[in-house]
Parts: structure tokens; C-alpha cells; sequence
């Protein structure tokens, strides 16, 4: 049976690809746009492109609802903002708050390259993980400048831009990626695979 | 460290019903290729790190054109996908967004509208915003105000942006529009080689190592590739992140994969 996959839809950004991605690995994915359409679905993304800001606005209404299903034992993916909203706050809006289901802020990436971190950068593992299962890395397409620092030992994958950016966190169901997989070719379907655990 | 990008250019006829590629010989011949979609996914299983759809027929009502075929290949392809011609609004670049598209190039609009790249880059964000130039060399003829004037081997020269996909000239400097943009929230220039374009001579390096220094935003060379190696080229000698190239991909000439494998084997980053 394919997997029905939620989709939070929270205004920020394309959702189209996302879904597109998730169907052609065998996904099921439906849009959530309000907190009471989502259910009981066993997989929901984060998706998001756009400030940290607006985008903790219009996610705070889904807060309770991911609480929950995350409570229940579901998977949790969030890619670029939609990893950024997990944590505490970020240095792009001072004063507003993430979901905090991971410890730890979002920051600027400390390098002396250009900003935004923009195109295709190798993703090396450096622990083990669902995400990167039978995978030492591979490039993978980013649209960034922040990126989490976390508090905790998440981060299961790194990237080198002039310093060490977060790739890609994991924390028992809840997982992140600041590359975008569905436009990171065969290497980001796998890793939404391994997401599916399919 | 960031790869440099092998990008497949489709120029697309869509006063056909499903669309098809062409291929002009310096902006003027037509050969025909295939349907995009398909030659999209081609171009993506064999390493495409982007693809970009020119509408050459530019004319409103085939927009629904270009929609379909975004939708098409938005499902079966996974890179970015960058979408220009005929885009002259906030709305237009919002139907093609919502087909599939990641990023949308405005050429004649923008220069027409200088405003407009300000209102796409802060509607879609900068990295969705491509401002691109149809650049030609123009010899020096005594002094040059506002113009940035490049030694050649033939030598002085500047560059005009042309509109209408090179059918109309403004007068522009292509430099100096080129920083235009970026201040006003382009996130890439795609820079076209009039001189070069169809010619499989190369690319023009002056003029892509002149606009890559003049701004900080990355720049994706276009016009004149007829082999791997000038491609290899435009990467050693300029400070290009990307290049484009139509016709060596689209009648077989060279494979993507074989291209990036070249550049790897000189020591260019590329994903492979």
C-alpha cells in the first residue's frame, strides 16, 4: 500500500515539487492546509522556502497537531525552513519562536563565501542514520543562509563551505535536511526513501 | 566546495500543441530536437544539474503551453527547473512557479522594467530570480560614456543588451546592467553571447569574465559550446558557475555525463 504522506502546507513556498518527489517513491503525499485536514497520517514534511519569520507565523496554528502525531510515533521531515521551524529561534527573526522540538538555534553560516550558499554540495555522513541508510553521501542541491546549531548530537551529515554547514539532523522520528531532496536527483529520492523507510 | 553546473538549455517553439525544442543558428535558423519533457528527463538521467525552457515564441496565448510542459516535467524530473521568455509579471512568474518551475529568467521585461526584478525577488525570493542578458560586442568608435569598455585581441569593445530575443537593440551597457540587477535582487544573470550563440566557437570568455567580476551574484555562461573543453574553458578562465549549452547536448554530439566527466578528469568540481 502506498504511504500517505502529510504535507504541511503553510504558504511558504512550492509544494509541487515536493509531492511530485514523494510520488515517485512510492508515496501517497496529500496538502495539509489547515491543522484539523492533516488526521492521523503516520509521515508528514515541513517543507519551506522563505525567512524564518513569516514562516513560524503561519506554522505556530500546526504546532499542537505535529506535537501529537510525533507523540504518536510519526515521522517528521523537515526540509530547509521546515528544519529550521524544529528548532528553538533563529538569528533571521530574534524574538520568535520555533517549535522547539529539537534544542538548539538557527545561525548564519560563519563563512567568508558568498551567501546565499546556492547550487550543488557533497553531503558527507558522519554517523549512522535512517536518512542516510546504505549511503556514505552524495551531492545534494541547497538554497540557504542559515543553518541549525544544534545543542544536542543530531546532526548526521555535513557539508563544506568554507566551514562545516548542517546537511541533515535526526532525533529518534524527527528528522531534517537543510538540502532540498526533491531536487537533489537519484541521491535525494534515496534519502526520501530512507524517510519512508521503504 | 560548490560544484560548478552543467545546465541543458531547451529553447522551446510552443505554437505547437505539446511544445517542441528548437535550436536557432545565431538567433536566426531553426532545427527542431524533440518534445521538452522528454528531452528534459533524458537530460536529467544523464547528470543535468538544472534545466533551463526558453519560449521562443513568447506570444500570451501560448503560456498555457509552457504551463503544461513545466507540469509535465516537474514530475519526473528532480533538479531545478528554470523557466524564461514572455515573463513579464509578478503573475506570469507565479503560473510558472506553480507548475513546477524553481526559478524564472526575465530578459526584455526587466529592461523595459527595471522594477520588476525588485518585485519577483522579493514575491519569490532572490534565488528564484534570474535576470538574463543578450549580450553583443560593439567596437569602441571614439569615447564611450557610461559604457565598460573591454581590450580584446580585434580590439576595444563594449557589449549591448538586445531584447526580443536579439531582434531589438537598447543601447544598454551589458556590464553595468548586469550590476544593475544585482542591486535590485537578481540571484543570477544568465549572460547569452550574441556573437557566440549557435556558433560552437566557444564562449565568449571576455564577456563572461567581465560580467563574473562585476558582480558577486553567480553567473551562468551561455552561447558558443561545441565541446566539453569549452566548457572546461569557461570554468578555468572566468569566474562563471554555470554553463549552458543547447545544441551539442540536443543532436548527441556529447553526452552530459561525458562533459562532466571531462571536467572532473581537468580538475573541475562537478557533480557526477
Amino acid at each position: 500500500m502506498r504511504r500517505r504522506v502529510a504535507v504541511v502546507d503553510y504558504g511558504m513556498g512550492n509544494l509541487r515539487s515536493v509531492c511530485n518527489a514523494l510520488r515517485e517513491v512510492g508515496a501517497d503525499p496529500f496538502l495539509v492546509t489547515s491543522p484539523g485536514e492533516g488526521g492521523r497520517a503516520d509521515h508528514l514534511v515541513l517543507p519551506g522556502v522563505g525567512a524564518f519569520g513569516r514562516g513560524m507565523e503561519r506554522l505556530a496554528p500546526f504546532s499542537s497537531w505535529i506535537r501529537e502525531r510525533m507523540g504518536e510515533g510519526a515521522r517528521v521531515l523537515g526540509i530547509c525552513l521546515g528544519m529550521h521551524a524544529m528548532f528553538e529561534g533563529s538569528e533571521e527573526a530574534e524574538g520568535v519562536r520555533g517549535l522547539g522540538l529539537l534544542a538548539g538555534r538557527v545561525e548564519r553560516v560563519p563563512t567568508r563565501e558568498r551567501l546565499p550558499h546556492m547550487g550543488w554540495n557533497y553531503v558527507r555522513r558522519v554517523r549512522d542514520s535512517p536518512l542516510f541508510q546504505g549511503l556514505e553521501g552524495g551531492h545534494a542541491y541547497f538554497v540557504h543562509s542559515y543553518h541549525p546549531v544544534p545543542s544536542e548530537e543530531v546532526v548526521v551529515a555535513v557539508s563544506d563551505y568554507g566551514t562545516e554547514v548542517c546537511a541533515a539532523v535526526w532525533k529518534e522520528n524527527l528528522f531534517g535536511t537543510q538540502f532540498h531532496p526533491e531536487k537533489s536527483g537519484l541521491f535525494g529520492l534515496r534519502v526520501l526513501r530512507n524517510f519512508l523507510g521503504t | 566546495m560548490l560544484c560548478k553546473r552543467v545546465i541543458p538549455c531547451l529553447d522551446c517553439d510552443l505554437a505547437v500543441p505539446m511544445g517542441r525544442v528548437v535550436k536557432g543558428i545565431e538567433f536566426e535558423q531553426i532545427r527542431y530536437a524533440g518534445v521538452p519533457w522528454e528531452l528534459a528527463e533524458r537530460y536529467y538521467l544523464e547528470g543535468a544539474d538544472e534545466i533551463v525552457f526558453l519560449d521562443i515564441t513568447a506570444s500570451r496565448e501560448r503560456r498555457e503551453t509552457m504551463v503544461h510542459v513545466i507540469e509535465r516535467t516537474s514530475e519526473r524530473v528532480f533538479v531545478p527547473l528554470t523557466v524564461g521568455g514572455g515573463i513579464r509579471s509578478v503573475e506570469d512568474a507565479r503560473r510558472v512557479f506553480n507548475a513546477g518551475a524553481d526559478k524564472i529568467a526575465v530578459n526584455t521585461a526587466a529592461l523595459q522594467d527595471p522594477g520588476l526584478i525588485s518585485r519577483l525577488a522579493e514575491t519569490f525570493g532572490s534565488q528564484a530570480c534570474v535576470v538574463a542578458i543578450d549580450a553583443k560586442r560593439r567596437r569602441v568608435e571614439g569615447e564611450e560614456r557610461d559604457r565598460v569598455v573591454v581590450e580584446t585581441p580585434e580590439g576595444p569593445v563594449w557589449f549591448e543588451c538586445s531584447i526580443y530575443g536579439g531582434k531589438k537593440f537598447t543601447g544598454v551597457d551589458a556590464i553595468r546592467w548586469a550590476m544593475e540587477a544585482e542591486e535590485r535582487g537578481a540571484g543570477e544573470i544568465l549572460l547569452t553571447s550574441m556573437d557566440r550563440d549557435g556558433t560552437t566557437l566557444g564562449y565568449d570568455l571576455l564577456l563572461t569574465k567581465a560580467v563574473s567580476e562585476a558582480v558577486g551574484i553567480p553567473v551562468i555562461a551561455s552561447g558558443g559550446c561545441g565541446s566539453p573543453e569549452h566548457m572546461y574553458e569557461v570554468f578555468k578562465h572566468t569566474g562563471a558557475s554555470a554553463a549552458l549549452a543547447a545544441s551539442i547536448f540536443h543532436y548527441g554530439t556529447h553526452g552530459i555525463r561525458e562533459v562532466k566527466e571531462h571536467l572532473a578528469r581537468r580538475g573541475i568540481p562537478v557533480r557526477l
